[in-house]
């Protein structure tokens, strides 16, 4: 019979968090740096520094009521470039609420989620050569529309990929296991990223779950698990290159944990992190652990970063939000009777009657 | 022409679409060599082998949900959730994920979608399982629900639901799957959806039933009609959204009496929606009030309760000599 304390302790050196670069920026005794060129590595920065420019700008959008909801996604930087650069344009994209730095990698672009945040009618629209689903608001849900995806391209033998994001309150939703099962069940090319930022809005990890580390669930499914560190983008490159290739071999899903932190609080609608969160927590993971900095530093040691170049790839983030932020304010903001449209293929008796109604409306106080 | 069974007519159903389609899938538990616990799939794994007809783990939102990504992908699923009890389960998958990812994706994904389930009193099933309950879908946009009372409308109307484009609930009532047998055309035909059919014409009263309430209402109305000398007409849905109010209108506009029958609880019912369009559209034309028959406002019954919770052919012919005496 074996204790729980005593399974607890083997899971802890089971998965061991894969760390490439450390803190300094510097490649870990015994790593080695996954095969990227000098242009890719500065593409991967330079896409980070992107979000992080655009993770500032879009709370300080938000705080001016130029934009809606908003998750902040500052310090999970690496975790959603690291993941989608591992990945090709055709692999498909389901994201949660806070991914939507995942989600512009991608292709999504940033007018398109400052429509969605504002809550504007193209901002529904996601476009057809995205292979993206909208950011899910339901908790988990993902990971089973993920499965079915995985086990959709397993079925037409398509040599896709699907990749979905969650926190770590999300483990502890039914449709987290439902999805990770089944997922495994058909053998589903399915990469499950787990961001596990230690809290969901006010709940530490400690109290969604006893288990010592989110890889290990992936024991009860039969699938490979692994454990890194979510601010150390080499190791989430590495992570998910790796991952992918195993689900394209036909060798079926991963769950992925990146560990991680979230800098800024969990949305914009009224949270305020200070009421659960230590102070010298934050700065710790501000200061010490950085996913921009670390990799930075690396670059840096690589003579492949300036300030210049800094500079440069800011200004343009900042110059393409100003624009897309006047763009969403000049776009309409939808109609009632255009969003009756989408609600079936051909629009029912009833909802016709409604569309006439809705049109009776206009110009009524 | 060949004669079946509700369910003969169902499965053969899937099979007519399957061979035309190879996009047609159909999954959930027990669906594969088991045939189904109902036999609805009987045969289809053996005919289309196990990358068309999959077992899948016993869990309903992972069956639902899996189908809205496979079908919003391009393929065609059919799932099935075992009893019609089991839908809180898949509700989020059902109403969040399939009935509006059409809307919140401005139509640039489609759900092609059935779930087939089994409901329906009468047939001393356990707990959760013969529950009605399709208002909750009723008042879900995006999705559409159909509820067939009879072999020849179940084929044509589950052929529909498999073509259409949009999310399609598919209530199978369980004491009609084999209680009735009729002739079945053996090719693939339709039966549109949001049409209700007259199963019998009449002048004095509408009586509007579906499912196993359609056969009841039949008993009740030849009953009264023997009794009183009148003539009642009665109205089999088929689909409980879209409702077809044309018909029920130009029912109304001859009888002015309407009765609705359903063996779902009353509080928030499909007659609720239908009376209270009625009462929109139609109240100058009303001679009395519309009267419901339906259960009671209780969960569903223990098993040996249930033949005097259901609706009985004596409690509809009371709700029609209600509206006649008015």
């Amino acid at each position: 019979m074996i204790g729980v304390n005593h399974v607890a302790l083997n899971m802890e050196k089971e998965f061991k968090m894969l760390q490439i670069l450390d803190t300094e920026g510097k490649l870990v005794k015994g790593q080695k740096a996954p095969n990227l060129s000098d242009d890719e590595l500065k593409d991967i920065y330079r896409w980070m520094l992107r979000l992080r420019v655009y993770d500032a700008l879009s709370i300080k959008l938000n705080r001016q009521g130029r934009l809606g909801f908003y998750a902040p996604l500052g310090g999970q930087e690496a975790c959603q470039i690291g993941s989608m650069a591992a990945l090709r344009k055709t692999d498909w994209l389901f994201p949660s609420y806070r991914d939507l730095g995942a989600s512009l990698y991608h292709g999504w672009s940033i007018k398109d989620t400052y429509l969605w945040s504002r809550g504007q009618i193209n901002g529904m629209k996601i476009p057809d050569d995205v292979n993206l689903f909208p950011p899910q608001i339901i908790i988990a849900s993902q990971c089973i529309h993920a499965a079915g995806a995985g086990w959709k391209f397993n079925l037409k033998n398509e040599d896709h990929v699907a990749i979905t994001f969650f926190g770590d309150g999300a483990t502890s939703q039914g449709d987290f296991h439902e999805g990770l099962n089944f997922a495994a069940v058909y053998n589903a090319p399915v990469i499950f990223f787990n961001q596990n930022n230690g809290y969901a809005i006010s709940v530490p990890l400690h109290k969604q779950t006893k288990s010592e580390t989110i890889a290990q669930k992936a024991l009860a499914y039969g699938m490979k698990g692994i454990r890194i560190d979510g601010n150390d983008i080499l190791a989430v490159y590495k992570a998910v290159s790796e991952a992918a290739e195993r689900a394209r071999n036909g060798e079926g899903p991963t769950l992925i944990e990146a560990v991680t932190y979230r800098l800024g609080p969990h949305s914009m609608s009224g949270d305020d992190p200070t009421r659960y969160r230590p102070k010298s927590e934050e700065e710790e993971w501000k200061e010490g652990k950085d996913p921009v900095t670390r990799f930075r530093l690396y670059l840096e040691s690589k003579n492949l970063w300036t300030e210049e170049w800094e500079n440069e790839i800011e200004k343009e983030m900042k110059d393409e939000i100003s624009v897309a932020i006047k763009e969403v304010q000049k776009a309409p903001i939808g109609e009632v009777e255009e969003i009756m449209e989408y609600v079936y293929e051909e629009m029912p008796v009833e909802l016709k009657k409604q569309h006439a109604e809705v049109l009776s409306w206009k110009g009524a106080k | 022409m060949a004669v079946m069974t509700m369910i003969q007519a169902i499965t053969d159903a899937m099979r007519v679409e399957m061979e035309r389609d190879e996009n047609i899938i159909v999954l959930g538990e027990d669906v594969g060599v088991n045939g189904g616990v109902f036999r609805a799939t009987d045969g289809l794994q053996e005919k289309f082998g196990e990358n068309r007809v999959f077992d899948t783990p016993l869990a309903e939102s992972g069956i639902v949900g899996t189908a809205v990504t496979m079908a919003a992908l391009g393929m065609r699923p059919i799932a099935e959730i075992q009893f019609g009890g089991f839908v809180y389960e898949c509700m989020d998958q059902i109403a969040t994920q399939a009935g509006r990812l059409r809307f919140r994706t401005g139509g640039r994904f489609q759900v092609p979608l059935v779930v087939r389930t089994p409901y329906g009193g009468g047939a001393k099933t356990p707990e959760m399982h013969s529950d009605s309950f399709e208002a909750y879908f009723l008042h879900t946009p995006g999705v559409k629900v159909v509820v067939p009372s009879n072999p020849y409308d179940a084929k044509g109307l589950l052929i529909s639901a498999i073509r259409d484009n949009d999310p399609v609930i598919f209530y199978e009532n369980m004491p009609l799957y084999r209680s009735v047998k009729q002739e079945v055309p053996e090719d693939a035909y339709t039966v549109p959806i949001g049409k209700a059919n007259v199963v019998k014409e009449g002048t004095d009263v509408t009586v509007i039933a579906y499912g196993n309430m359609v056969r009841l209402s039949q008993d009740a109305i030849a009953a009264v009609e023997k009794e009183r000398g009148v003539n009642i007409e009665l109205i089999d849905l088929r689909t409980i959204s879209p409702l077809d109010m044309d018909t029920i209108f130009e029912s109304v506009d001859k009888t002015g009496r309407v009765v609705v029958v359903h063996e779902a609880v009353r509080t928030g019912g499909v007659g609720a929606e239908i009376i209270a369009r009625i009462n929109e559209e139609k109240i100058l034309k009303l001679e009395a009030p519309c009267v419901r028959v339906t259960a009671p406002d209780t969960p569903y019954p223990p098993t040996l309760v249930e033949d005097k919770w259901l609706p009985s052919k004596g409690r509809i012919a009371a709700g029609i000599k209600k509206v006649l005496d008015f």
